[in-house]
């Protein structure tokens, strides 16, 4: 599904903010990444969804090695991926439902189809009756859902979720964690970068962790230790 | 259903293509005025080389013309191989054609007129003006045989460089709007970059993006481009108006034929063609450099 070996990643001539990475995620599998603030974790998943090529070392998405894939295959790999950003990256002047359409759009699905997937989608996030609302009238909670509705909306092989219970309260952050689970029941890999360990000891996956810029693995029955 | 509108891109809210009408606009109607210059000289010259071509004119001066000197030479050129007509022009006509030139009280005051006997050439047939004329001077001296090729040929010369810079400033005009297009739509890129990022890592190919900033050029050159094509059809039937009023022998009919006047269509419509696939070019080569 996905694997790293030997990454090092810079910005320009400045030093490795990445060293050595070298992991395999399994298809289906779901992992917490986690880390102190400016460990590498936003960079580990921008080599992960294909918005960054690595400065040395190999990337396997969905068994391609990215860096011989020619560019005009690239959309159709992140087709497969969603993402949840940090700051939610909403479009301002889009309504919550045509946000959420958008990869759907992107992909060149039926509108019957897209009216119907969003709708239901949003109404399970809790956002039912916002849906035409834009991204200013909500608040963080909500737009949080929105954009973790339009990672998931069209059922991704591979969600990257950076930071997305962030700004919402615990019942809805418990809520967000078993839709990402009932998603990797039907065979989504998943991988939550988080900060929140009552998060990661409640639900127990495998954990990478990020420690200035060198990853550790700690397998699933060591997960619920101390981090 | 859900979209009610065209882009994911909020252009209605991009400053930068506010200006890009109007550019469009200017670059238009100097554009269709241009283009409207170019096909009546162009007509011009094609009726001046239709009228003359294949025509010669013999002069026979006033001292020695008489009718019977007339009517010999006519019969002569009657008989020459490749001749296809002789008419001799009546004094009055030939006197009419100086009016413009001399004025009608000169004209009429006994001003010596030489005789004219217009010759018209049969088709492909070719007469030596030279050969002719010498000919001739057996029959009646000093006689002269125009051809008009002297200065018909200096003002085709100058009428086709008139053309040429005509078409050579309508290339500067496209070329103009060529970069303009190019500015907005660079400057649309810049504006909108986070949500092209945002679409190219759902995995938007190019030219899903570049087509929606081809639809919003093709939107706002069409606006330009009605707007200028009719501010120029304006004063071009202004022009038309004023220059039926105009009589000048010696000009041929300054104005467009139907033809014409559907051959400047192809400027607007080459504008917005030239915007679409300037500003989808643009989008596709910025959207290259990206990983």
């Amino acid at each position: 599904m996905l694997s790293f070996e030997n990454v090092g990643m810079r910005y320009g001539v400045g030093p490795e903010v990445l060293r050595d990475i070298s992991f395999k995620l399994a298809p289906g599998s779901f992992h917490f990444l986690t880390g102190s603030s400016g460990a590498g974790k936003t960079t580990l998943l921008k080599l992960m969804y294909l918005a960054l090529r690595p400065t040395r070392g190999l990337v396997h998405v969905f068994d391609q090695d990215v860096s011989i894939t020619p560019r005009t295959e690239l959309p159709e790999l992140r087709q497969k991926i969603g993402v949840v950003f940090q700051d939610f990256r909403l479009i301002n002047h889009l309504t919550a439902v045509e946000n959420v359409a958008l990869p759907l759009r992107v992909g060149g699905a039926r509108q019957s189809e897209i009216d119907s997937h969003v709708r239901e989608l949003l109404s399970w996030v809790g956002l039912g009756e916002r849906l035409d609302a834009r991204p200013s009238t909500l608040s963080g909670g909500q737009q949080q859902r929105v954009a973790i509705a339009r990672a998931v909306i069209n059922r991704p092989k591979l969600l990257l979720a950076d930071e997305p219970t962030g700004n919402v309260d615990d019942r809805i952050a418990v809520r967000l964690m078993y839709l990402f689970e009932e998603l990797n029941k039907t065979g989504t890999t998943v991988v939550i970068a988080t900060h929140n360990n009552a998060l990661v000891e409640k639900f127990g996956h495998p954990v990478l962790r990020l420690d200035d810029g060198e990853l550790t693995i700690r397998r699933k029955s060591d997960a619920r230790g101390p981090m | 259903m859900i979209f009610k509108r065209h882009s994911d891109l909020p252009f209605e809210r991009d400053q930068s293509t506010r200006f890009l009408p109007w550019i469009v606009a200017l670059m238009v109607f100097l554009g269709v005025l241009m283009f409207a210059a170019a096909l009546v000289v162009s007509d011009a010259v094609d009726t001046w080389d239709s009228t003359l071509t294949g025509r010669m004119t013999v002069q026979i001066p006033e001292r020695v013309a008489n009718p019977e000197n007339t009517r010999s030479l006519a019969g002569l050129l009657q008989a020459t191989a490749g001749v296809e007509d002789v008419r001799i022009v009546p004094d009055g006509e030939a006197r009419a054609l100086l009016i413009p030139w001399l004025g009608k009280e000169i004209v009429a005051s006994g001003l010596p007129v030489p005789a004219l006997i217009d010759i018209k050439i049969a088709p492909g047939a070719r007469i030596d003006p030279v050969l002719l004329r010498a000919r001739l001077a057996e029959t009646v001296p000093d006689i002269t045989v125009d051809d008009h090729r002297n200065w018909l040929s200096a003002l085709i010369t100058l009428a086709r460089t008139a053309e040429i810079l005509a078409f050579a400033i309508l290339a500067l005009i496209a070329s103009a709007a060529i970069i303009a297009v190019i500015f907005t739509t660079r400057s649309g890129l810049a504006v909108h970059s986070a949500i092209i990022e945002l679409l190219h890592q759902m995995g938007a190919r190019d030219t899903y993006i570049a087509s929606q900033f081809q639809l919003q050029a093709l939107m706002l050159a069409l606006r330009g481009g009605i707007a200028g094509a009719l501010s120029a059809t304006i004063v071009l039937l202004i022009f038309g108006w004023i220059g039926q009023g105009i009589e000048a022998a010696f000009l041929p009919k300054l104005s467009l034929s139907p033809l014409g006047w559907l051959a400047l269509l192809l400027v607007p419509a080459g504008a917005v063609l030239i915007a679409m696939l300037t500003a989808r070019m643009t989008v596709l080569r910025a959207l290259a450099r990206m990983p």
